[in-house]
């Protein structure tokens, strides 16, 4: 396309869809005699998607580079972002409750159609992640598109502006000299005292400062565009873990999740609250009628990594790590993972002692402990006694059929079915024992299990995550708010002086805050007798 | 020490009121001023200014010693935060009446802040012992940067407000004059609804009745106000014996439904009857009634005040609303992000301003349509204060 270079009359050779002489300021298009404010958005460059309209590439392109579609892009996002707090997200109903029907007996209606829309998850659907994805692609073409050019016309620009450049600008105005030079210097001066950075050519002067502000809105686009990019690396296998462990005091287990097998050991859950007549608290308490406030929920955990590789049906050798108590707010970190307190169950069942009794005497001939999560086939008693383990419910309930079965692996209700075999029966009798339940399915029996006490412990729920793209959203978080306090906090400004024989024409420009840059000129003009310029875009 | 605290921020209070009518006596006394009208508003105007620095101080004297009175910084429950916002939209104020000058934003901003703080008063004050997920250092980071952000961007509103105010035509009805009186309503609906809660609390009013809920649960529900709408075959407990008249529709099944729309209904109703009351004195629009007032008020300065107050506001709010708070969700909940309905309307509003600053910046949206930007930023954030902890439950409802 170089034959379609524009070549302004001061010789600069401008690439083509150029407005505004890069060097000399020179309006290239239009009629060269009007006197219609310039428009000065990025400074009259050659953007791509003003310049090529033809190809499908081009028009892709054109799309994305719009403001105007990122503005829809963003308003879509706010407005789908909020249809889905309107009802609670599928991850934060209870979590045994069927969505398919949650949503109605919840809310109706409207819960219904909520749920009918997909709305349910809707910051995971595809076509949420598709606005997500067309903003990332709005940020990067519509960065690229004005930032090259930009940075190209500003680098370029020469102090000495074109006559028609200096008399389209907002703010123009003309003071005649009385007597010459000296009030050059003192405008420069004052400028200077400004923190203008203050160029000399000729006798004319080009004030300029902040144009680093100019470069925010890049700078924060590339921080959002890190923090997306952050955002999908999570689905790349090995940057994300995230496991439930639950721990029963006392015991060690693997933590999941962790290839290189560490191990974590619970000393004890602790659960404090606050007292209710603590007196700084007392009012607040007893108002929200709760019966008690937490304060304090810990696990005390020991880590141990294993040492050498695992022998099959051997114990693991572990070397302890370290010693730290988890609580909310004080995860333990190690190694790229963080382990989290976020749940607990207090005095869970473990495991239940029994006597076998003989009825007629009314005396034990044995005692046995059963461990609830993992009782034995067989209890061996003494003198020939035995408990057969011929079936466990730990969580027992009856089916539709009114067959006994469990609702899950957790000992919250466990039920046996037992076989006590004695001298007299060696082919044993059946017993059903659960809680506070003794049924004899098979008949009358002559022994029966007596139930002597529980062993509960305390149960941590830990998560264990690892999040290997935390790093890259933290710098394009900070890159983010380093290009929005860079664009925001700073103007750029530019002020342009042209002596020109027996005048001073004062112009000047800046892309945001008018209203500083009048301020700023009213002092300057102030200070030095130059007239004040007027703003042309209020006369007709 | 909590007494002393709460008597701090009762007079900050009143002494907010006081600045509020100075900030008035400069803008509208012009009639009986006895020095020119510059001199009588430069005047008056730093009066108001230094009033809303001491009413200013007075309320952090109550941050203070609350703050040691709790042992953790009193930002903890939607008292202590709704009153923190008010005191950061007063900051705020101060800060941008430092740069500008500007009595109007002070008659505007100060009663708003006002209407805030006394809304803040509908909830239980108690100093509330931390839950677990509380105790952090990012407690006080997060929630007062956010809260200053909101602040600072609450500016804008209060400038916008002035700017419509100033130069929507009143001469005749139109849609304009209409959403302004829409937002001068809700602003006095909000204080009807503080009086009347303030009101029956005082009077010690309060009814419970009993419903069995969606999930078979018998449950009891207290209403502080009359009951105006029960819930569905709800019958009465104890308390006083009025209503509820009619039974909340059936299609709202959402928790105490039926009580936080009996809780909307005053204050429509109460706004109404205030506003009404207000017409009726006017005989015009309230928009039209203050309007004469600001006919020297420089609408370019407005509209930069409101337009700097979200460029000052808006990295503030992100940093303190969207980082802080994904650090802190990091370490607490064991993800930076989770879609809760908190974490989502900070990034709405984050969303709003970005629109905003993409508008005004790039589409040159400025003078009215960003006037009217500002408007909804407000609410936006308002909305984030109110409905999100009141009505959406999620994991930020502390109150």
């Amino acid at each position: 396309m170089s034959d379609k270079n524009i070549t302004c009359e001061c010789g600069h050779i401008n690439p083509y869809g150029t407005e505004i002489c890069e060097v000399c300021g020179k309006p290239l298009q239009g009629d060269s005699e009007s006197n219609k404010l310039l428009n000065m958005r990025y400074e009259g460059s050659a953007r791509r998607s003003q310049t090529y309209k033809t190809t499908i590439i081009d028009k892709i392109w054109n799309f994305f580079s719009s403001v105007k579609v990122g503005i829809w892009i963003i308003v879509l996002l706010l407005v789908a972002s909020a249809v889905g707090t309107i009802f609670p997200q599928e991850m934060y109903i209870p979590p045994l409750s069927d969505p398919t029907v949650y949503y109605e007996e919840q809310y109706g209606i409207l819960g219904q159609l909520y749920f009918d829309l997909g709305f349910h998850n809707l910051y995971g659907s595809w076509w949420y992640m598709l606005l997500i994805a067309a903003l990332g692609l709005s940020l990067i073409v519509a960065s690229l598109d004005r930032f090259v050019p930009l940075y190209r016309a500003l680098k370029k620009q020469r102090v000495v502006r074109h006559e028609s450049f200096m008399k389209r600008q907002k703010y123009f105005g003309i003071t005649e000299l009385v007597n010459n030079k000296a009030e050059l210097s003192t405008v420069k001066e004052v400028l200077q005292k400004k923190r203008y950075n203050v160029k000399e050519e000729d006798g004319h002067l080009f004030a300029e400062k902040n144009r680093f502000s100019r470069w925010g809105p890049y700078v924060n686009h590339i921080g959002l565009i890190l923090f997306l990019i952050g955002g999908m690396l999570r689905f790349f296998p090995g940057m994300y873990v995230d496991e439930v462990l639950w721990l029963r005091e006392g015991e060690t287990e693997k933590i999941k999740g962790t290839e290189e097998a560490y191990y974590l050991q619970s000393d004890g859950f602790i659960l404090e609250t606050y007292d209710n007549n603590d007196a700084k608290f007392k009012d607040a308490i007893e108002a929200s009628g709760q019966e008690a406030v937490a304060k304090n929920y810990q696990t005390d955990a020991v880590l141990y990594k294993q040492v050498g590789e695992r022998i099959a049906g051997t114990d693991p050798e572990l070397e302890k790590i370290k010693e730290h108590p988890i609580q909310v707010n004080k995860p333990l970190k190690f190694d790229g993972y963080a382990i989290y307190q976020v749940d607990y169950k207090l005095n869970e069942l473990q495991s239940m002692t029994f006597t076998m009794d003989n009825k007629e005497t009314d005396k034990p001939v044995g005692e046995l402990t059963v461990n609830l999560y993992n009782p034995e086939k067989e209890y061996e008693l003494n003198d020939g006694y035995r408990v057969e383990v011929m079936d466990y419910f730990p969580d027992f309930e009856f089916n539709d059929k009114g067959e006994p079965t469990t609702k899950s692996k957790v000992p919250n209700n466990p039920a046996f079915i037992l076989n006590m075999i004695s001298p007299e029966h060696p082919d044993g009798e059946v017993a059903f024992v659960a809680i506070k339940q003794n049924l004899e399915p098979l008949g009358e029996n002559d022994y029966k299990m007596s139930f002597q006490n529980v062993d509960t412990k305390n149960v941590s729920g830990l998560v264990v995550r690892k999040d290997n793209t935390l790093w890259i959203l933290a710098i394009g978080g900070a890159i983010f708010m380093i290009g929005v306090i860079q664009g925001m906090y700073w103007n750029h400004r530019r002020i342009w002086v042209l002596r020109k024989d027996n005048e001073i024409w004062l112009a000047c420009h800046t892309n945001k805050n008018w209203y500083g840059l009048k301020r700023e000129l009213e002092s300057v003009t102030d200070q030095t007798g130059l007239h004040m310029p007027l703003d042309q875009s209020e006369q007709k | 020490m909590a007494q002393l605290s709460s008597n701090l921020l009762y007079i900050a209070f009143f002494i907010y009121f006081a600045a509020s009518i100075v900030f008035a006596i400069s803008l509208f006394g012009k009639k009986w001023r006895k020095s020119d009208e510059a001199t009588h508003s430069k005047k008056w105007g730093m009066w108001g200014f230094i009033l809303s620095t001491v009413g200013f101080l007075f309320q952090l004297s109550y941050f203070i010693t609350r703050w040691i009175a709790a042992g953790h910084a009193p930002v903890s429950n939607l008292f202590e935060f709704t009153t923190f916002f008010g005191m950061a939209m007063v900051f705020a104020f101060l800060i941008i009446y430092l740069i500008y000058k500007s009595n109007v934003i002070g008659l505007f901003a100060m009663p708003v802040a006002i209407i805030v703080i006394a809304y803040a008063s509908v909830f239980p004050s108690e100093i509330q012992p931390l839950i677990p997920a509380l105790q952090s250092n990012w407690l006080k980071i997060h929630v007062t940067t956010a809260a200053l952000g909101e602040g600072i961007l609450s500016i804008s509103f209060a400038a916008g407000l002035v700017y419509l105010v100033r130069t929507v035509n009143q001469e005749k009805a139109s849609k304009s004059t209409f959403w302004l009186e829409v937002v001068m309503y809700t602003l006095i609906s909000t204080v009807a609804f503080v009086i009347l809660s303030l009101g029956f609390e005082a009077a010690g009013y309060s009814s419970t009745y009993q419903f069995v809920d969606q999930n078979e649960q018998q449950v009891t529900v207290e209403y502080t106000l009359p009951a105006l709408t029960g819930p569905t075959d709800g019958t009465y407990v104890s308390g006083n014996e009025f209503g509820p008249l009619v039974e909340a529709p059936a299609w709202m099944k959402g928790e105490k439904a039926a009580h936080k729309l009996n809780t909307l209904i005053w204050s429509i109703v109460g706004g109404l009857a205030l506003y009404g009351l207000i017409r009726l004195i006017l005989r015009k629009r309230i928009g039209a009634a203050i309007q004469p007032a600001l006919k020297n008020v420089n609408e370019e300065l407005v509209d930069e005040i409101q337009y700097r107050a979200v460029a000052i506001g808006f990295p503030v709010f992100t940093l303190g609303a969207l980082i802080f708070a994904m650090i802190w969700a990091q370490a607490a909940w064991t993800r930076f992000w989770g879609w809760d309905p908190k974490e989502v309307w900070a990034l709405v509003t984050f969303l709003f301003y970005a629109a905003y600053l993409h508008l005004r910046l790039s589409r040159g949206w400025q003078g009215e349509k960003s006037a009217w930007l500002a408007v909804v930023g407000f609410v936006i954030i308002m909305l984030n204060l109110v409905v999100v902890n009141l009505v959406i439950s999620g994991l930020h409802s502390y109150a």
